[in-house]
């Protein structure tokens, strides 16, 4: 260790002390203050002025005029606006539909090839990047290929009606009511092997002995796995859905690439509401207050998970 | 060996019938599983080689019967993107290069300054600093971008400025100058997070001992810890090209036109509203605009593996 540190030494002392110790143990903040400043201003700072233009009533430019909770309380009735459906009625609907449909299948799928891959399998190395390589696609191109796939005119329906099924019907991806489902199945492709990859991880840190003296007695794999090892994969699960439910909340390119551009606002959810409100209805205020619920929503998932990681792990 | 393993082994035989059985349905779901997750890619790649009357009238599945590149040629050189001249996706692909490269380069040595200060010198409320970084990870980023237009219309406005001043805007309204910002700053809590996880590992003692040996902070990093350093910065370059090569939010709201990333001109392209839709020219387009993160996960993919579970776990 000295041998390696001896030359940076020997150059150091060359330089005045004084200046030098003062300027050292200035140094770190120096250095982090930049990029602290950038997050607190376009982070944080930008976070709260979202939150104030959401009390405002702006419309297509920024206003300071207060309009106090009047945004909030639209978004309120809307909830409730059923016939005809508001679109943020059908944003939280859809919202609904899409992410637990997009959690249970991401886990479920994710488990289910991951325990799979972990029975000592041959040809891992070739099986596990084909689960995980659509997560190196971004949202456009799954959804460029999946509404292809889809389309009833050249797509699967086609397809199956070429190979002598006639009778088969699958439109969902540009029937208006089944559209938010097609945005499901593109992102539980895209994203379930990502949770493949997390189990695997937890799966393969278990300890084989717990797995050796299970089998000893007599257990079955199915029930190794049931009553030992999914118990163990607790935190896994419980990380998967921290990761997996903002990704959700967030998910907007997906939207308009597996639907083309989210027709009427059919497969809407509230990042779509958020950007169609805010730049091209003119009416900032209220995407504002959207965008303030979304956040809001990650927030109270994300700050007593980060808060709990860092009271354990940062010492 | 010990008795239990030679109860096990001898246990083994017996279940021989059900233990081929067991292998046929694992072998099966996975390859089942395998083709699922190719067969949108293989579908995709399978178009873009075809005339699009084969496409129109043909199975999707079915291999091209009039082999032909064209489909390729006219995407990179010929295709119209949106309203704008028949100029390709070549321009756009540019557009993403000009971009990516600088907001990777800028936000993976700011991370690693950050991580190496997080982590070797620590100063009082060093961890809400931290904490305050790591939830700049998860925000919506529907609840900044309205305040980042204002921000960055601002921008425009000083460049305009400085151009009628010096003749020369200093980058300032540049939209792809715009984009390198705004990736590097939302990019920065993920790439302290690497480094800091990374470098929490680290002996504290090797730094201890070059500062007593008189080694500055910055000689500390650049000897100490950079050598050691390849394979975070690996894992964090491919985390932040993928994000950054693959957002669509960004690049939609904050460059239009001819300045737009490669995804939002594949958008375009593939929802264009005008014309006959040459499904081949956009699959083609998609496969050259997933091409980058493609390769990158085909080359580093270990590494791109490691980066996903960093960002989440430990997040």
């Amino acid at each position: 260790m000295t041998v390696s540190i001896a030359p940076i030494a020997r150059k150091a002392v060359r330089q005045p002390r004084a200046l030098r110790g003062a300027l050292q143990g200035l140094l770190p903040k120096l250095v982090l203050a930049p990029s602290f400043l950038l997050v607190l201003i376009f982070v944080y700072g930008f976070n709260l002025w979202t939150l104030f233009l959401s009390f405002t009533n702006s419309r297509a430019f920024a206003t300071t005029n207060l309009v106090g909770l009047l945004n909030y309380k639209k978004l309120w009735d809307w909830t409730f606006e059923t016939d005809p459906p508001s679109n943020w009625y059908t944003a939280l609907v859809n919202m609904a539909l899409f992410g637990s449909l997009y959690l249970v299948f991401c886990l479920a799928l994710g488990l289910l090839l991951a325990v799979l891959l972990d029975q000592k399998i041959r040809g891992e190395g070739i099986l596990r990047p084909i689960y995980l390589y659509p997560l190196a696609l971004s949202f456009i191109v799954t959804g460029t290929a999946w509404k292809l796939f889809l389309d009833p005119r050249i797509g699967l329906e086609k397809a199956v009606h070429d190979w002598g099924w006639t009778s088969f019907h699958f439109d969902w991806v540009v029937n208006p009511r089944m559209m938010i489902y097609c945005v499901a199945i593109a992102g539980i492709w895209q994203t379930s092997g990502f949770v493949m990859a997390m189990f695997l991880a937890g799966l393969r840190g278990v300890d084989g002995e717990i797995i050796k003296a299970a089998q000893i007695d007599g257990a079955s794999t199915f029930a190794t796995y049931r009553s030992i090892i999914i118990p163990i994969m607790r935190p896994v699960f419980f990380s998967a859905v921290i990761i997996l439910t903002p990704m959700a909340i967030k998910s907007y390119d997906l939207v308009l690439s597996v639907t083309g551009k989210n027709p009427g606002g059919a497969a809407e959810l509230p990042s779509t509401f958020m950007y169609s409100y805010t730049f091209s209805r003119n009416q900032m205020a209220i995407g504002s207050a959207s965008a303030a619920i979304m956040l809001m929503t990650i927030a109270a998932i994300m700050v007593p998970y980060i808060y709990s990681e860092m009271r354990e792990n940062v010492r | 060996m010990t008795a239990a393993d030679l109860i096990l082994a001898s246990s083994r035989p017996r279940r021989g019938r059900r233990s081929l059985f067991n292998r046929v349905v694992i072998y099966g779901l996975l390859l089942i599983f395998a083709f699922i997750y190719l067969i949108p890619f293989v579908v995709m790649v399978l178009t873009s080689l075809k005339p699009l009357d084969e496409v129109t009238g043909g199975n999707m599945f079915a291999l091209p019967h009039d082999l032909t590149f064209e489909p390729w040629i006219d995407a990179w050189g010929k295709a119209r993107i949106g309203v704008s001249e028949t100029t390709g996706i070549a321009a756009y692909f540019g557009n993403s290069i000009k971009m990516v490269v600088p907001a990777v380069i800028i936000s993976t040595l700011l991370g690693a300054l950050n991580g190496y200060v997080l982590s070797k010198w620590r100063f009082p409320g060093y961890k809400l600093v931290f904490g305050m970084m790591l939830f700049a990870c998860f925000i919506p980023l529907q609840s900044v971008i309205i305040p980042m237009a204002v921000i960055l219309g601002w921008f425009g406005e000083i460049g305009n400025t400085l151009t009628d001043l010096t003749g020369f805007s200093f980058g300032f309204g540049n939209p792809t100058v715009n984009l390198i910002f705004v990736h590097t700053v939302y990019g920065l809590g993920f790439t302290t997070l690497f480094f800091r996880n990374y470098y929490e590992t680290f002996p504290n003692e090797l730094v201890k001992a070059a500062q007593v040996e008189g080694a500055s902070f910055f000689q500390i990093f650049r000897s100490i810890m950079l050598p050691s350093s390849t394979p975070i910065i690996i894992v964090t370059v491919i985390y932040q090209f993928t994000n950054i090569w693959n957002d669509f939010l960004f690049g939609s709201t904050f460059a239009a036109g001819d300045q737009s990333p490669m995804t939002v001109a594949l958008n375009n392209l593939v929802n264009t509203s005008t014309g006959i839709v040459e499904y081949n020219v956009n699959m083609a387009a998609a496969i050259i605009a997933a091409a980058p993160t493609l390769l990158v996960y085909v080359v580093g993919g270990r590494y791109f593996v490691r980066g996903l579970l960093a960002g989440a776990v430990k997040g």
